[in-house]
């Protein structure tokens, strides 16, 4: 998995900054999704509208909070793909601490205490035991939605109380709901954990070369165990608002979201390998999902056939740029 | 370095027997030849597929859309036939494991020509090819009664004591056997694992190499396309869902380094065999199926810590980057 075949060159001067931010990858994805937006509204009556456009925002803010955590982890040079059994664990033990008449703060705290929790088990299989983390999280991911089957069987966890509801269904103010205004919270707070601060650049110093990183005094293990205890908790918040969004809780719950927050965190332009992105990249990634899935939803399109833009939209994103260097190579 | 690869399958073989035993002690019958048959015709598409995707592991790759392949294949050749009820089996089979060649090909361009990283490749094409079975099908299904008779009875027919189904396994596994032990491509996936820019230094073509396991893997795929839909009757969007990590998870039992290089075909039979062996115990001895996952989990972890051990001896690394051209 770790290919080496990257070639990074050292330019001999400096670019102009204008033309380098033109050149970026933001912007690709920001006239991606202006594109996007436009054809949208275009194509269907309902899509300009206050309440659309904030329906909107629930199709992507979940899997993004997952997907701001694990962009960190990705650029480590990690992965975690039981992020989805990490909300499905979570999911069922709330629902089972509902069983014993727990109120609204201990079902959170029962969530994302799961989170961090199976977020630990994951950081001390890869740091503690040195396996490698796609194998590992491969594991616990059949192991955390078991534990999740076995409990519920082809049962359901129902009749969570109002208060709960209001993190997955509630409203801050007019049409901007908790859940958008919890993504743009920890995406600034992503932002600066990761373009602005010491534990950041030691993340980007780990991705690109890790041993380097250890002799320059970067506590490797230490931190990758904190990334994956950050995805597990993003996750566990995940699973409170897709818990209360939903109102119920089945094994099943949140199925396949490994790969849709994964298919995020690389169309952001984090690179699969380790060593280089950008938070903005993954928030601006997480909104051309969101816009895609609704705008093929007010049209009718199937959610399966959604996933064949999604999956285009990856693997083309990626591809454009190679192929224009290797055309401008030739030329 | 072989024997410790021996010791491995021979610890996974004596896990197998123990389970074997212990389900056996809770009910005799289990361990009767017929039922072991069972379980091996059960387990053969899965063998099938952890052979296709070991090929591509060992290359320091992954393919995650074996499964979508599998249902797109599979949903086809099932309408093909719903259609032109009269086409002959074996030429379905021929168009199944081309279709499946091809799908993998595209993973193997993008892979081998634009040098994009098989992970991000394959999980784009997942959600893909699952798609495309959606729309050339509508989201109908393809059932029994649409199925010619002869589509369905194939794979059941019994040669020589052994269903058609189970033949085929043994046929591939002889064929990935050859494959990897005596010929220079087999030896190409083992030596670009270990150190791909050793294998340029050689004279391999490390692109194309890659691209054949990817073409390999889809074209296992592609013939599990039609045996998993003839032999479970019905061709839906779903078939096969998720089955992507299974597979995975078959090979790293089997004691496949997911780093690429270590491998061996005996042990990803076993690693299937365990598998299979588990799913088919658990409802005898009474325990829920719903534990399936959870214990497939525990045994991935176990077998990857188990694998680290002999994988702790890695030379140094002196040159870290070639033109892989």
């Amino acid at each position: 998995m770790t290919d080496t075949s990257l070639h990074r060159s050292l330019p001999d001067r400096l670019d102009n900054p204008l033309r380098s931010a033109l050149l970026s990858w933001e912007s690709l994805l920001v006239l991606v999704a202006v594109v996007i937006f436009i054809v949208n509204s275009f194509a269907s009556p309902y899509f300009l509208n206050a309440w659309s456009l904030s329906d909107l925002t629930f199709n992507f803010t979940e899997k993004a909070l997952i997907a701001l955590a694990m962009a960190l982890l990705i650029i480590a040079g990690e992965i975690d793909l039981s992020v989805a059994a990490i909300i499905a664990l979570a999911s069922t033990l709330m629902g089972l601490a509902l069983q014993y008449g727990a109120d609204t703060p201990v079902l959170v705290a029962i969530g994302v205490g799961t989170g961090i929790a199976c977020g630990a088990v994951n950081g001390f299989l890869v740091t503690g035991l040195k396996l490698p983390s796609i194998v590992v999280t491969i594991g616990t991911m059949s192991l955390f939605r078991g534990i999740s089957f076995i409990i519920l069987g082809d049962q359901s966890f129902k009749g969570y109380p109002k208060s709960f509801s209001w993190f997955g269904q509630g409203y801050v103010w007019g049409v901007i709901s908790f859940e958008l205004v919890l993504f743009v919270l920890c995406a600034v707070i992503y932002f600066v954990l990761l373009h602005r601060t010491n534990f950041g650049r030691r993340v980007f110093a780990i991705g690109n070369n890790a041993v380097a990183a250890q002799f320059s005094g970067v506590r490797v293990d230490r931190i990758k165990f904190v990334l994956f205890c950050l995805t597990g908790l993003m996750s566990g918040i995940a699973a409170v608002l897709l818990t209360a969004r939903l109102g119920s809780t089945r094994p099943s719950i949140a199925e396949g979201w490994e790969l849709e927050a994964i298919t995020m965190v690389v169309l952001g332009g984090v690179s699969i390998v380790g060593g280089a992105g950008s938070i903005l990249g993954v928030v601006l990634a997480a909104i051309i999902m969101g816009l895609v899935t609704f705008g093929l939803g007010l049209l009718n399109v199937p959610g399966i056939v959604m996933s064949i833009f999604i999956g285009g939209l990856l693997i083309v994103v990626i591809a454009l740029p190679i192929l224009f260097r290797m055309w401008r190579q030739r030329a | 370095m072989n024997r410790l690869m021996k010791h491995r399958e021979v610890w996974l073989a004596l896990a197998i027997v123990l389970v074997v035993v212990l389900v056996t002690l809770r009910f005799s019958r289990f361990a009767q030849p017929t039922n072991l048959l069972t379980i091996f015709n059960d387990t053969s598409i899965l063998m099938m597929l952890a052979l296709g995707q070991m090929a591509v592991i060992l290359t320091r790759s992954i393919d995650l859309s074996m499964a979508s392949n599998l249902a797109l294949t599979g949903m086809i050749v099932a309408m093909l036939n719903a259609a032109f009820p009269g086409v002959p089996i074996p030429a379905l089979m021929a168009l199944s494991v081309l279709i499946g060649a091809g799908l993998g090909a595209f993973n193997g361009v993008l892979v081998w020509k634009l040098d994009i990283p098989p992970i991000v490749v394959t999980l784009g094409t997942l959600t893909i090819f699952r798609g495309m079975v959606f729309v050339i099908s509508g989201g109908a299904w393809v059932n029994a009664a649409q199925m010619s008779p002869d589509f369905i009875a194939f794979q059941r027919a019994v040669f020589l004591g052994l269903p058609v189904l189970s033949w085929f396994a043994i046929v591939v596994a002889a064929l990935f056997y050859v494959l990897m032990t005596r010929t220079p491509l087999g030896r190409a996936f083992y030596a670009i694992g270990v150190n791909p820019t050793a294998s340029v230094y050689t004279g391999i073509n490390v692109g194309r190499t890659k691209f054949m396991a990817f073409v390999i893997s889809g074209a296992v795929a592609g013939l599990c396309g039609y045996l998993w839909i003839s032999r479970y009757v019905i061709a839906s969007t779903e078939v096969a869902g998720g089955y992507e990590l299974t597979i995975i998870a078959a090979c790293v039992i089997g004691g496949v380094s997911i780093a690429g290089g270590i491998g061996s075909v005996g042990g990803v039979l076993l690693g299937a065999i365990f598998l299979g062996v588990i799913n088919n115990a658990l409802p005898v001895i009474n325990i829920s199926p719903f534990w399936q996952m959870a214990i497939s989990g525990t045994a991935i972890l176990l077998a990857v810590v188990l694998n680290a051990r002999g994988e702790r001896s890695k030379g140094r690394i002196i040159l870290k980057t070639a033109e892989t051209a």
